[in-house]
């Protein structure tokens, strides 16, 4: 049996296979999209816009999680937290199934897991411990959906009311997540004046659509703004703590 | 842009479906394959006793969240999205709010045609481009590392949720004020009573759908909406 290490050329090739194919399906939704896209008659700009600025939102979140498997590798190697934060998993569930596994194995998270049997076993916690959404999608989508174009049918504009309050559930929870830290004085409040500036900057960008007519700017106002506003908390941190 | 109305499943979709179920139930088997591989190359397989107290640790939670994000999301992402999204991970911090992003931005609604196509393009970008920025970073670590674990950087990326967040509230909540009001009141109070319970955001999520449809229903009923 070969000699085990969480950075063997074994795991960087299972990565790859790993990797691969999320970029395939990927490519092939994309593919799939676009042409049904110019069958529906949408303009090509419209498209070709969509794809890029989807891509420019998309770096620094990713720059992220890159820094999630930075964290995670002094413990695991390289290729599992690569393979994890590229498939499903987020930092904020990655991280404490690794934690909550080696704590169960009795090993510490600050060094390289030297144990085949111990990594293997953090590997199948990871993997298996977040599988639900994906399930639910994969023998569900098809009935959620049927259940929303039956709300839409019965009455189309509830329906787009439904989707949109949604949305707000989820625009309003993750609002109300940035004032958890308040308590703690000036400090706190770092989240909130970040958000505030954010939203500052799209409300700039709305004018300058709307009033010098930059269209080519709708959609590139939120990858930009968000930018703008991560930009902007370095000062704001200097200033408030 | 104009959206038809998406009042029946239409051959595209069928063909969504289609595909994204085999692609689906292949990348499950591809994730299976990791843990699966290790343990067949290393003969290493997990100790019965801690795999089950590890996922106790995670799988109550997780299991729940995943299964609320995959009822509160799947109607906003559209099928393509959704198929897409629940492989590639990172929902509520990526591949949500770029969905409605460029649905916004192109003109489209969630649950039409038009929306459809967009938030699977917008999907399939973020998906590509969050794989290709973690595949060069790992290549070129020992160069990249140093840059980003430098301290006057980390606020940057401590920001990434506010500061998305801040951008596109302005532009949801400008656009529905009324709806807006009932579900940020109860959750800016509720996380200033209960800070801990940021660390599970995504169970509040349909939380703030509800109050959000409630309040909905009342103004849709009173012909306010």
């Amino acid at each position: 049996m070969e000699s085990f290490s969480p950075n063997s050329t074994f795991l960087y090739l299972v990565a790859g296979v790993v990797i691969v194919y999320v970029l395939a399906q990927s490519a092939f939704f994309l593919y799939k999209a676009l042409r049904q896209g110019r069958a529906l008659g949408i303009a090509r700009s419209t498209l070709r816009k969509t794809f890029w600025s989807s891509a420019l939102f998309s770096i620094m979140p990713a720059v992220s999680f890159l820094i999630g498997v930075i964290s995670l590798s002094a413990f695991l190697g390289l290729p599992l937290p690569w393979i994890r934060l590229s498939v499903i998993g987020a930092i904020t569930y990655e991280l404490p199934a690794a934690e909550s596994t080696a704590r169960a194995l009795q090993v510490p998270t600050n060094t390289l897991v030297a144990d085949a049997g111990n990594f293997a076993t953090i590997a199948w916690v990871m993997t298996l411990g977040i599988l639900s959404g994906l399930l639910v999608i994969l023998f569900g989508l098809r009935r959620i959906q049927s259940g929303l174009l039956s709300i839409k049918s019965k009455d189309e504009r509830w329906g787009e009311i439904f989707v949109s309050a949604l949305f707000m559930g989820m625009i309003a929870a993750f609002v109300g997540m940035l004032f958890a830290d308040i308590r703690q004085g000036l400090s706190g409040w770092v989240p909130v004046a970040v958000a505030l500036a954010s939203a500052l900057l799209m409300a700039v960008c709305g004018l300058l659509i709307k009033k010098l007519k930059w269209t080519w700017l709708e959609q590139y106002a939120l990858p930009l703004c968000m930018l703008g506003g991560m930009a902007l908390s370095l000062p704001l941190t200097a200033w408030m703590k | 842009m104009k959206n038809r109305p998406q009042s029946a499943v239409t051959p595209y979709l069928e063909q969504v479906h289609t595909w994204g179920r085999i692609s689906m139930a292949i990348g499950l088997l591809v994730m299976l394959m990791v843990p699966a591989s290790i343990s067949l190359r290393y003969g290493a397989w997990p100790q019965m006793g801690p795999l089950l107290k590890g996922l106790l640790g995670v799988a109550p939670i997780f299991w729940t969240v995943g299964i609320i994000e995959a009822f509160t999301f799947a109607p906003m992402l559209g099928s393509g999205g959704s198929y897409l999204s629940f492989i590639t991970g990172n929902l509520t911090s990526l591949k949500v709010p770029c969905a409605l992003n460029a649905m916004e931005a192109a003109g489209v609604k969630a649950s039409t045609p038009e929306g459809e196509v967009i938030s699977t393009i917008a999907v399939a970008a973020s998906s590509m481009t969050t794989t290709l920025v973690l595949t060069v970073g790992v290549l070129l670590l020992g160069q990249i590392r140093p840059v980003l674990e430098r301290p006057e950087l980390a606020p940057v990326f401590a920001n990434i949720l506010p500061a998305l967040f801040g951008a596109m509230g302005a532009v949801y909540i400008s656009k529905n004020p009324r709806l807006a009001v009932a579900p940020l009141v109860f959750m800016v109070a509720l996380f200033i009573a209960v800070p801990s319970l940021s660390s599970s955001v995504g169970i509040l999520v349909p939380v703030g759908a509800l109050i959000t449809l409630a309040v909905a229903r009342v103004l849709y009923k009173q012909g306010k909406l």
